[in-house]
């Protein structure tokens, strides 16, 4: 047989039923990436905060601490150390009520 | 080699930003679920008291103005109660929902502090315009923190605590040490 014409049977593969997150966990899961936006939106706005487009006279803290990219980092530890345990606790709790 | 005047608000904007994201996730989520790991229930009043030890430092460094060594000094003290109020609580040693008050009592004599310090007009210069600004933000929500004491229940008063600290942070964001008070939009002032 060619198998250029018959092809296999797609396999029917049980799918996962979709998971509808509550908007806590939307609000919790959003917080840092807006708030990371916001610094890059700030960036944009006023790139003279940023010392490495703009380097004449600056000193070792003005290179270290540029207040958009401070928003930014602020923003990428809520994103990556504070929300993804929540957003599990939250989920967890919301199970729990769900099946009680 | 001590930073700018600049350079340690933008610091400090950005602990109180942290700060912010924290309490607002807490509202979000509830004071249960969020509590129910232990180094995240520690993490708010450590970053207080840490942020307190940051203060302290300015002071032993801000030697220029009796004035601002005061506020500053002041400042330190009232974040260092404050958090170490909110350690007990979450501790559980105190479980009085009246503790909020002392948040709230920190929060009015910073602001206080804001005011008395700033002996320029509002628009004399970006300084001076947000020192008044910060300071009369704080003493307004200084009510935040009453609300919890007396109905603790109620989400509004934990939210508007939490943006407190946004709004705080954002003000703070916009310190320059030499800039005119509204940037290119005009009102000139000094520096």
């Amino acid at each position: 047989m060619n198998s250029e014409y018959a092809t296999s049977i797609p396999r029917e593969e049980a799918q996962e039923p979709a998971v509808r997150r509550s908007w806590r966990t939307l609000a919790i899961q959003l917080l840092g990436p807006l708030t990371i936006v916001g610094g890059i939106v700030w960036a944009v706005a006023q790139p003279y905060r940023i010392v490495l487009l703009d380097r004449a006279g600056q000193g070792i803290y003005d290179y270290l601490f540029q207040a958009p990219l401070l928003v930014v980092l602020v923003g990428i530890a809520f994103t990556f150390c504070i929300a993804p345990g929540l957003v599990e606790d939250l989920e967890a709790e919301e199970l729990r009520d769900t099946e009680g | 080699m001590i930073p700018k005047a600049e350079t340690a608000h933008w610091i400090a904007a950005s602990v109180a930003l942290l700060i912010g994201l924290l309490l607002i996730a807490e509202a979000i989520v509830g004071p249960e679920i969020f509590r129910r790991r232990t180094w995240r229930a520690y993490l708010f009043p450590s970053v207080v008291v840490a942020s307190s030890v940051g203060l302290w430092i300015i002071v032993v460094f801000s030697t220029f103005s009796t004035m601002h060594l005061l506020a500053h000094a002041l400042w330190a003290q009232a974040a260092l109660v404050a958090g170490a109020v909110q350690l007990a609580v979450v501790r559980g040693k105190l479980k009085s929902p009246s503790w909020s008050l002392v948040p709230g009592f920190a929060l009015l004599v910073s602001g206080l502090a804001f005011l008395v310090h700033e002996q320029n007009p509002w628009l004399y210069s970006r300084s001076a315009f947000l020192h008044h600004a910060i300071g009369w933000m704080l003493v307004v929500v200084a009510l935040f923190p009453l609300g919890q004491a007396l109905r603790p229940r109620q989400v509004v008063w934990r939210a508007g605590f939490a943006l407190t600290f946004v709004l705080l942070a954002i003000l703070l964001f916009a310190d320059r040490d030499a800039a005119p008070i509204f940037g290119r939009y005009g009102l000139g002032g000094g520096p």
